[in-house]
């Protein structure tokens, strides 16, 4: 857990500076994202149906990573609910599909805004504990829900201990592909566009807002900005971001049970954030993949030390990019631009 | 009335358990202003070792005392090589990097000593007390949690390490320029903390069983505990402590319906609510910010 | 090539299906996935890491079962190629690593996942794709559906069934008492307790305190104190081995001696009731189908000695006192045997039709008396339990072998 995250996360130097976001032209930046998403919708095409199942919830953890950073990484608020916003999600979906026979479709704005308001209501509280205070009130939230999903009052809704099972959609019949393709290119429309409404959102007037407090809460609320509504809208757009992945995976793994949405669910979001960069929107999607890949790594050196494997590979990617994957790409950027600048004959 | 002693009581033994935790979570807290994941897991790994070194007929307080020294240089190494490397990145990355070092941990000892559980020896013994609400071994990690808390605070406010100790953590580029070695002084802090745990986790397994998720559940309740007292202060991280056990168990049994099934999520809802009157904690100083 | 492969071989077994079936099967030699004349490949999941972790024994045991049958020449001239992965007890996880086993390594099935909600999650997959689910590790009510998953078949009595033979027990020993339930807030506690109050029927108000534990609690101290304080004098303790052994020392602790049952979950001599304290445990009764390898009751018992054997050769450093290497290799035991039935005919479709032909099949491990039995309609391998009673060294069981109610 963190203590001050406005004060120390300068070194993590923001992706974005707030002042830099106006203007938009065509880079290098833009041309390697128009080819990740080119690339994005050819793979499926070359790989298994296990393949593109795994890539489904490599963007399905990429969702839920952006969410988390959108409260940490843009707004210094730090949380260790989210497995909760998350199971929130997915059981809003299961609900719906195996009770009320809710076409699919309509679960993921249903999660997303029953999050969004759980999320703005626990923004409230919220606002009053600062760091730590607040990583341990999150965390009461994340211990707390799987007790929830359990206790006996709801059981007529979440199937209790037993979960629920969902109906998984399937690709209509005037598209040649399969279910595993169909669910895949769903979710990566869904993840584009909430990427793209991201990206937009930060290099809005309210996205520096929302960095502004991040950076200096006093300073902002000088500036005339309202600390507690921006702070509380991040929070329950955090929450909306991560419960549409949830109910997107709810609809690729076809089942929901209270263990599946515990403590441990949150760390590995956390994790994923902190290896993708803190506060950087294309890393999220590194993180989904280390999320997803690495434990699988960890498994084939060795299954009977699986968790002492995942834990030195994690020390070893933070020794060496101890900014994440986006403040790795940065300082590579920048050495090569420097050296370019050094020594322009050579080239 | 008498279920109503009897659950104090209780609390008032596990509360020991998680005072204890939260002690040695406030004391690294003290010396490198972070909270520590592995604490737990430090704990009960330090403890192994003294089972360990019991099993193979070391006399109780040599092994004791042989796993509060290893512990101490073990926490001192773990700074050292695990997290001078990462001091300079940012707090969430070092976060990171306690969760990886839970993991090994945890994940170690499952692999030396199995996962059953193992019965740790007391000095203290199992006979019960005060018409037995409590036992001597209860009864003795109360009390070796106070004297610890006494020792740390004469060691904070009235040596001139313990002095140089809060000064490197609180402000480490001052504390520098009057010639503390901020460096050695963490990797101090991480010993001390390393040590305090080794107790606490030798002092617990009796009660709970030694085995290799033995402190998940404790390090949770003993964070409560930190928190809900103050960071800052070590008295209030104990009464901290004993306040979650009370706490829960009296949710737990006096609150119908819902209480045993929710009543972790209850004891923690609780201490929110405590929080938001009390930011700092109940006897924690809040912290004034400089813009 | 892969694709190629496997649908050539998808293809392929229904036409085997429908040539192979009337004439004898046995004799055909028809593959399923990951069969070969010399290997036979197998997949298994289980919690190496994780919440859940103190369960690893249990898929551990099964990797190095297998290894010996690899050393003793596999199963009719084929070796055994038992790919075992972590899923951590996450369900998601465990269906990207099922999905992983059944479409990348191409298994012939999937051996005795372990947990309720992990196999849950991948239940409705396997039916699907038409995968057998063996002998999963878990004693939920659902897995003995013949009709509706045909592909999914249990092993061990079921939570319920041992929970009803406990209520049994109760209105014949001890017809007015009061009773208590400590269950783990989760699957298997739950239906332990279903299991008790749906025994006693009309009685179930015979329950006066249902309370209940978190694995992540330090101690079950204040549910003991609370059941002793409410008149309880009849405690069912249905916790996992740490718990229980708390339970038994608390509950000696404040000198309370109800009539205690305890479950079959936390019955090991070694496991519980020594780290409780023997001297404590003395009258506690309970229920076997696996023999506790730390009584040492069965210390001259040539099932033991066996198992024993195994142990100290491909487990040498494994805790013999962890009833999850008793279970594990039980498992794998059986299905050794459904696979040495099946002879050359190593489809999917005969895999299942011979899980569900076993005959009076016994495990060195299994309690003497009790076998497992399968049939087209029976998916519940092993039903009976026998009740025991501690005199303070061992067990001694007593009556008849019990079979469960709920099926």
């Amino acid at each position: 857990m963190t203590t001050t995250i406005p004060k120390d996360d300068v070194a993590v130097a923001p992706a974005v500076p707030a002042e830099r976001a106006v203007r938009v032209r065509l880079g290098p930046r833009h041309l390697i994202i128009a080819g990740f998403v080119v690339a994005a919708f050819v793979v499926p095409l070359l790989s298994s149906s296990f393949v593109t199942f795994q890539l489904t919830e490599v963007l399905i953890y990429g969702l839920a990573i952006l969410g988390l950073n959108l409260l940490t990484g843009f707004n210094g608020q730090f949380s260790l609910g989210h497995s909760a916003f998350y199971g929130i999600g997915a059981y809003t979906a299961a609900i719906l599909i195996h009770n009320y026979e809710v076409s699919y479709l309509w679960t993921l704005p249903a999660a997303g805004a029953l999050c969004f308001v759980i999320g703005f209501l626990f923004g409230l509280p919220a606002l009053r504990l600062q760091n730590l205070y607040l990583a341990l009130a999150t965390f009461a939230l994340a211990t707390a829900m799987p007790q929830i999903l359990k206790f006996h009052a709801l059981e007529g809704w979440t199937g209790g201990v037993q979960g629920l099972v969902v109906d998984q959609p399937e690709a209509p019949g005037f598209v040649p592909i399969s279910d595993d393709q169909w669910l895949y290119y769903f979710t990566l429309i869904v993840m584009l566009v909430m990427f793209l409404c991201a990206e937009f959102l930060i290099h809005s007037r309210t996205g520096r807002a929302i960095m502004a407090i991040r950076d200096n809460p006093i300073a902002a609320a000088a500036m005339g900005i309202n600390n507690s509504l921006y702070k509380t809208l991040t929070f329950g757009v955090s929450a909306l971001y991560t419960g549409v992945a949830g109910a997107l995976g709810a609809l690729a793994i076809g089942f929901v049970a209270p263990d599946s949405f515990t403590i441990f669910l949150s760390i590995s979001l956390l994790v994923g954030l902190v290896i993708g960069g803190v506060g950087s929107i294309p890393g999220c999607l590194f993180g989904g993949l280390f999320v997803l890949y690495v434990p699988n790594i960890a498994n084939a050196l060795s299954t009977g030390l699986a968790g002492a494997i995942y834990g030195v590979i994690l020390l070893l990617v933070i020794f060496v990019m101890p900014a994440g994957a986006a403040g790795f790409v940065r300082i590579v950027v920048a050495r090569i631009s420097r050296w370019r600048q050094t020594s322009p004959e050579e080239s | 009335m008498e279920l109503l002693l009897q659950q104090v009581m209780a609390g008032l033994a596990n509360g020991a358990i998680y005072a204890c935790m939260a002690l040695s979570v406030v004391m690294i807290f003290q010396a490198i202003d972070h909270l520590n994941f592995a604490q737990g897991e430090m704990a009960m790994f330090s403890t192994f070792i003294a089972w360990q070194l019991i099993a193979w007929g070391t006399p109780y307080w040599l092994a004791f005392a042989a796993s509060i020294v290893l512990s101490f240089v073990a926490g001192v190494l773990i700074d050292r090589v695990l997290f001078r490397p990462v001091q300079k990145a940012p707090i969430l990355s070092q976060l990171v990097a306690f969760i990886a070092l839970f993991s090994i941990l945890n994940s170690s000892a499952g692999q030396i000593w199995d996962y059953t559980i193992k019965t740790f020896p007391t000095p203290f013994g199992h006979t019960p007390l005060l018409g037995s609400l409590v036992d001597t071994h209860e009864a003795a990690m109360i009390g070796v949690t106070l004297l610890l808390l006494v020792l740390l605070y004469a060691f904070f406010r009235g040596t001139r390490l313990g002095l140089a100790m809060r000064a490197a953590a609180a402000n480490p580029e001052s504390a520098r320029l009057v010639g503390v070695r901020v460096g050695w002084m963490t990797a101090l802090g991480w010993g001390m903390a390393a040590a305090i745990g080794a107790v606490a986790g030798m002092l617990i397994a009796p009660v709970v069983f030694l085995e290799p998720n033995m402190m998940i559940g404790v390090l949770l309740y003993g964070f409560a505990g930190a928190v809900l007292g103050g960071l800052s202060s070590p008295a209030g991280a104990v009464i901290g402590g004993f306040a979650v056990g009370v706490l829960e168990n009296l949710a737990g049994t006096f609150i119908p319906y819902v209480g045993q099934e929710l009543k972790l999520s209850l004891a923690l809802i609780m201490i929110v609510i405590v929080l938001m009157f009390r930011p700092s904690g109940l006897f924690g100083r809040s912290v004034v910010s400089r813009v | 090539m892969k694709h190629l492969t496997r649908r050539t071989i998808l293809a392929a077994v229904p036409a085997a299906i429908a040539l192979g079936v009337p004439f004898v099967s046995a004799r055909a030699k028809d593959y399923g996935p990951g069969v070969t004349d010399k290997e036979i490949k197998l997949g298994n999941t289980g919690p190496y890491s994780g919440p859940a972790s103190s369960y690893s024994p249990v898929p551990k045991s099964q990797v190095a079962y297998w290894k010996m049958i690899n050393d003793q020449g596999g199963i009719n001239g084929r070796m055994i190629n038992f790919i075992s992965y972590d899923d951590a007890y996450t369900p998601p996880k465990t269906v990207e690593i099922v999905r992983k086993l059944v479409e990348e390594d191409q298994v012939l099935l999937v051996a005795s996942p372990l947990g309720t909600p992990t196999n849950s999650a991948i239940w409705h997959y396997m039916n699907e794709k038409k995968v057998p689910q063996m002998f999963v590790a878990t004693g939920a009510t659902k897995w003995d559906d013949p009709k509706g998953h045909p592909w999914t078949i249990g092993w061990q009595p079921n939570y319920q069934s041992e929970g009803r033979i406990y209520a049994t027990y109760i209105l014949k020993n001890k017809p007015d008492g009061k009773v208590g339930v400590l269950y783990q807030n989760d699957d298997f506690g739950k239906d332990y307790l279903k299991g008790v109050k749906d025994g006693l029927g009309d009685k179930a108000s015979m329950v006066i305190v249902e309370t209940s534990y978190e694995t992540t609690d330090p101690t079950v101290d204040s549910q003991v104190v609370d059941m002793k304080a409410k008149g309880v004098d009849v405690f069912v303790n249905t916790a996992i081995p740490k718990f229980a052994a708390q339970a038994i020392r608390k509950a000696a602790d404040i000198q309370w001696k109800p009539l205690h049952i305890l479950s079959s979950i936390g019955n090991s001599v070694g496991a519980t009731l020594k780290p409780a304290g023997l001297e404590y445990a003395k009258d506690l009764v309970s229920d076997f189908y696996l023999k506790d390898a730390t009584d040492p009751k069965w210390k001259d018992d040539a099932g033991f000695k066996e198992w024993s054997a195994f142990m100290d050769k491909y487990i040498p450093d494994g805790d013999k006192t962890d009833a999850g290497y008793v279970a594990g290799s039980s498992l794998a035991a059986t299905l050794a045997q459904v696979l040495k039935q099946c002879g050359d005919d190593l489809t999917r479709e005969n895999v299942m039709k011979q899980a569900a032909s076993l005959k009076d099949f016994t495990v060195p491990m299994l309690l003497p008396g009790i076998k497992a039995n399968t049939s087209p309609t029976d998916f519940a391998p092993i039903k009976q339990v026998q009740m025991a009673k501690f005199d303070g060294q061992r067990w001694n069981l007593f009556g008849d072998l019990i079979t469960g109610a709920v099926g």
